[in-house]
């Protein structure tokens, strides 16, 4: 019987997908145990994200609303949420692997003095004890973590890798508001500025990236044209980041960032094994290459032999088309 | 001005290959680096002490053999390390880690900011440095592409933070456990001088008894997750399917293709 | 005997290697079809220290020994040719030259700057009708006053329009042949000298290469390099120094062209299975790997006994014979492991085919190693000790 925390992160009260995935991973553990799933909420004035995390499958909420949790800041926002699993001692304390999650786990481990373990692909439980699965070695290997008795057992679950529950409006439940005691800060939010305009690789549903076969920077709006028609990122290989036609925050791989969306479209990529480490988890890969041995096939669903140059362009038709844009 | 660099001695995933994959290279792999990420925060530490005065130290723990990732920050500029080496140590989860390093720390005398990378390449965690900064009970900035201002005297530093939603400024107080990323500059090569300096170099070790702790406080005594499984990532079975003809055609074709997946 | 490389051999290695794969390829993959030279990497090797290697600190180098010379050779020729060139002109053919041959004022002047990378050197031996044939060099050197006057014009001189110093060799005596040849140390703010590029090259398409010309160029009698005569046998022992890093060098090449050759033949499926498979395939590959082996065993050789102090002109000479053949033969092979794609400009292979030739005809052709070789087993050529030798290792 695991009684099990989600921390619902949210921006501003808007909250995070993340959140809902954590949540029907929570859902999936709690009902293999015949445990319950509790939603914690921190904020300022967020309370009604509770609501919302029941449809997505909470069986109970716990809110700190505090003008003091307005902005996000690890120290407060760690800090609360260990005084509450210090003081309840859930059996499992999840979060999404966000960026904030990936600060906040950890700060909370170290403060209770347990185990963690980040980045999840997938949890189980042996009896009431977490299991994760998680990749090591930039994704070139799995490890299987297990957790000693200390409690709460804490894990992060990576983005796009569980789906979250179809959202029940029919589904309530109790919602407990609480204080807490909250540190003296350090830190101080000065500015922010929203990344615009682009879709964000972390988020994205669908990436269209191009290698060293896109040639040069006037081959890379070609690439970005049809990641525009399908709303998705634009990605790119290290060796196109490298040989600086399009910055480092597009790379893909080993050395930037690690993406499983559902639709990778790899153009002009030969799929180095630093480069699949990054995106070969990806629903559908789609390659398009000049070269029939080239690596990324190896790894496709499905594949074009041929000129990018010709055959991305057509794809940005076709979808116009079919997408009615 | 002193900055503390964690510092990891990892496998070199650039050696990855048909004939070498990730267990291999975990268990014989050839020669261990400095993990890449922290040559980043190694570079950070240079350039304040370029700019302020000072000097930067690597602290890392680690097998013995973590002296030659040691000696390549030191033939980068670093000024001096130590190593925190104990037979007791090995199988620490990050916490443990972390316990082991701020003991280490809390030794070192005076010092204004402790630098890390983002992750390392090997566990790839994220953990150790964020847990540094809460056992120590000063602030952590993760994600840090850049440092827009530090003041030593006042204690203060203003830095930008690229997180998933946009970029965040954040001024902090020092010391703190500043994590960055690769933007913040490209790490230095060593200078040969400083090759020759550091091949000569005897790096201090400290263990268990000198660092104050008990044995049931570390490694696998002391941790609370261990790897009980390493495997391979299991073997894709795509079946490829390639898309024939002329560019309209083939579009066509896998548009369609592409709709009934369901992935658009 | 120790086939071992040092802790500091290693860490140089390293080093080296990276910046190698990190920087050099990176630029030359995109200048090589652009002529263009990489001349924003000059400020970073001088940075770390890889143009004054094998100088002593005291001279403004970093120290390290003549095995350390050929490391850095290696690394670099792994990327491309042209990096190596730089350093086989500037440090072996000039600094080297003055570090052996210099007065300590010429030192301090010259070879300071040179190592820690502040001045670019290169070396003017080869006319348009004098290469291997040095002493049918026509440049002329009349003494007036304190002052030489050279005139005449050197050709294929890598760096020509890069180098701040020139190592000029000129006839002071015409009279006679090699005997009358003098080294001078040239500035290019010298009155009289001018430089241009050569264009048209096979290969080694990111260096430069260009010609000298000087007319009544005035050089101040001090600048003279050795003593008035000297100048073949200065020029001799410069090769000696130069040919080691282009053995060493081609070791690279061969290195590049193996490593390529493996990932490819582990990559390329044919008839149901990678080529790797295939044993004509491996064939090719146990070539270049045995190639490799033999080149670096005679390029540490001679590394070795540089930093013994012992003389090494045939070793030299053999080395760099072996090693820039076995270097043209390795990529070839390469190139035929990679079939169609090896012959497109995709792939490194088909740019070290191209460089590795060049290396081939320079620095001595392979017919005039094999005359040395030749010599020296039938006894008509011997050694003798010269006026000053190459400075011995010493920490």
């Amino acid at each position: 019987m695991a009684n099990i925390w989600t921390l619902v992160e949210h921006r501003d009260g808007a909250a995070d997908s993340i959140s809902w995935e954590t949540l029907a991973m929570a859902r999936k553990l709690a009902d293999k145990s015949g445990g319950s799933v509790t939603a914690v909420v921190l904020g300022d004035g967020v309370s009604e994200l509770a609501q919302t995390a029941f449809h997505y499958g909470a069986d109970s909420a716990l809110v700190v609303d505090d003008p003091a949790l307005k902005d996000y800041r690890l120290e407060t926002y760690g800090a609360a949420l260990a005084e509450l699993a210090s003081a309840r001692t859930p059996d499992i304390l999840l979060m999404g692997a966000s960026d904030k999650g990936r600060e906040i786990s950890p700060f909370v481990a170290a403060k209770l003095g347990v185990g963690l373990a980040s980045d999840a692909l997938d949890m189980d439980l042996d009896g009431d004890s977490l299991i994760v699965t998680r990749p090591v070695l930039v994704g070139n290997l799995i490890a299987k973590i297990t957790f000693s008795d200390a409690k709460p057992q804490m894990a992060s679950l990576r983005r796009r890798v569980f789906p979250a529950l179809e959202p029940d409006t029919a589904r309530s439940g109790d919602v407990e508001t609480v204080s807490v005691t909250l540190p003296e800060t350090k830190t101080a939010v000065t500015g922010f500025e929203v990344a615009e305009g682009e879709v964000s690789l972390n988020d994205a549903s669908i990436i269209v990236s191009g290698g060293r076969g896109v040639g040069g920077p006037e081959g890379f709006p070609t690439v970005k044209a049809l990641a525009d028609v399908l709303g998705g990122a634009l990605g790119a290989s290290r060796a196109a980041v490298d040989a600086g036609w399009i910055p480092y925050s597009h790379q893909v791989g080993q050395t930037g960032k690690t993406v499983q969306p559902d639709l990778y479209i790899a153009c002009g990529i030969s799929g180095a094994i630093q480069h699949l480490a990054g995106m070969k988890t990806s629903k559908v890969i789609v390659a398009i290459n000049k070269d029939p041995e080239a690596p990324i096939f190896k790894y496709a669903k499905y594949g074009i032999v041929g000129d990018l140059f010709k055959y991305v362009p057509a794809l940005t038709e076709e979808f116009k088309k079919e997408l009615g844009k | 001005m002193k900055a503390i660099v964690l510092m990891k001695q990892t496998p070199d995933t650039a050696q990855l290959s048909a004939s070498m994959d990730g267990l291999k290279l975990m268990a014989e792999g050839g020669p261990r680096i400095v993990n890449p990420w922290d040559e980043y925060a190694i570079e950070t530490g240079l350039a304040l002490a370029e700019d302020h005065g000072g000097e930067a130290v690597l602290l890392t723990m680690g097998k013995p053999e973590s002296t030659e990732a040691i000696k390549t920050g030191l033939a980068m500029g670093c000024k001096g390390a130590t190593l925190l080496t104990d037979d007791a140590f090995e199988n620490s989860d990050s916490l443990a880690t972390a316990r082991i390093l701020t003991a280490a720390i809390r030794q070192q005398g005076d010092y204004d900011i402790i630098l890390a990378g983002k992750s390392a390449i090997d566990g790839d965690t994220a953990q150790t440095a964020v847990q540094v900064a809460a056992l120590l009970g000063i602030p952590y900035l993760g994600y840090v592409a850049k440092i827009e201002a530090v003041d030593f005297d006042a204690k203060t530093i203003t830095v930008v933070r690229a997180i998933d939603s946009g970029r965040e400024t954040v001024t902090s107080s020092l010391p703190a456990v500043v994590s960055v990323l690769k933007e913040i500059g490209e790490p230095r090569y060593p200078s040969f001088m400083g090759i020759r300096k550091a091949a000569k170099a005897k790096i201090p070790e400290m263990g268990l008894a000198d660092l104050g702790l008990s044995a049931d406080e570390v490694g696998a005594a002391g941790s609370n997750v261990q790897w009980t499984q390493v495997t391979l990532p299991p073997a894709q079975e795509t079946q490829l399917e390639l898309i024939e003809g002329e560019p309209e055609e083939a579009a066509k074709i896998l548009v369609q293709k592409l709709l009934a997946e369901k992935v658009i | 005997m120790d086939f071992s490389l040092t802790e500091e051999h290693k860490m140089l290695q390293k080093a080296a290697r990276d910046f190698a794969a990190e920087r050099v390829r990176p630029l030359i993959r995109a200048y090589d079809p652009l002529h263009k030279f990489p001349r924003e990497l000059l400020p970073e090797m001088a940075e770390m220290g890889l143009l004054g290697v094998c100088l002593p600190e005291k001279y403004g180098g970093a120290g390290f020994d003549y095995i350390s010379l050929g490391i850095v050779s290696e690394a670099m020729e792994w990327a491309d040719a042209s990096v190596r060139e730089t350093i086989a002109v500037h440090t072996a053919l000039n600094s080297l030259g003055i570090f052996q041959w210099g007065t300590e004022t010429q030192k301090q002047k010259y070879l300071v700057p040179q190592a820690k990378g502040e001045k670019i050197a290169c070396f003017g031996l080869t006319e348009p009708g004098a290469g291997s044939d040095v002493a049918a060099l026509s440049t002329r050197a009349k003494k007036v006053g304190d002052t030489y006057l050279l005139t005449g014009e050197k050709m294929w001189i890598t760096l020509a329009d890069i180098a701040d110093h020139f190592l000029i060799f000129a006839k002071t005596d015409p009279e006679k042949r090699h005997r009358g040849i003098s080294a001078f140390i040239v500035e290019r703010d010298f009155p009289g000298i001018q430089t241009g590029t050569i264009e048209g090259k096979m290969g080694v398409w990111t260096s430069n290469t260009g010609w000298v010309r000087m007319d009544n160029c005035e050089v101040p009698a001090e600048n003279m390099l050795g003593e008035p005569g000297e100048g073949f046998k200065i020029a001799m022992s410069c090769l000696d120094n130069a040919r080691y890093t282009v053995a060493a060098g081609a070791t690279g090449i061969m290195r590049a062209c193996l490593e390529a050759s493996v990932a490819y033949a582990h990559q390329r499926e044919t008839f149901g299975k990678p080529i790797a498979q295939h044993q004509l395939v491996q064939q090719l590959i146990a070539n270049i790997s045995q190639r490799l082996d033999i080149g670096t065993l005679l390029w540490q050789r001679v590394g070795w006994m540089k930093n013994m102090g012992i003389r090494n002109t045939r070793e030299t000479s053999l080395a760099k014979m072996y090693c820039t053949e076995a270097a043209f033969a390795s990529a070839s092979d390469a190139v035929q492991v990679h079939g169609a794609y090896g012959y497109s400009s995709e792939y490194d292979v088909e740019r070290h085919l191209r460089n590795s030739k060049a290396a081939v005809i320079y620095e001595g052709t392979t017919q005039i190693h094999q005359l040395l070789q030749a010599q020296y087993a039938l006894g008509f050529k011997v050694d003798k000790p010269l006026r000053r030798e190459l400075p011995p290792y010493t920490e």
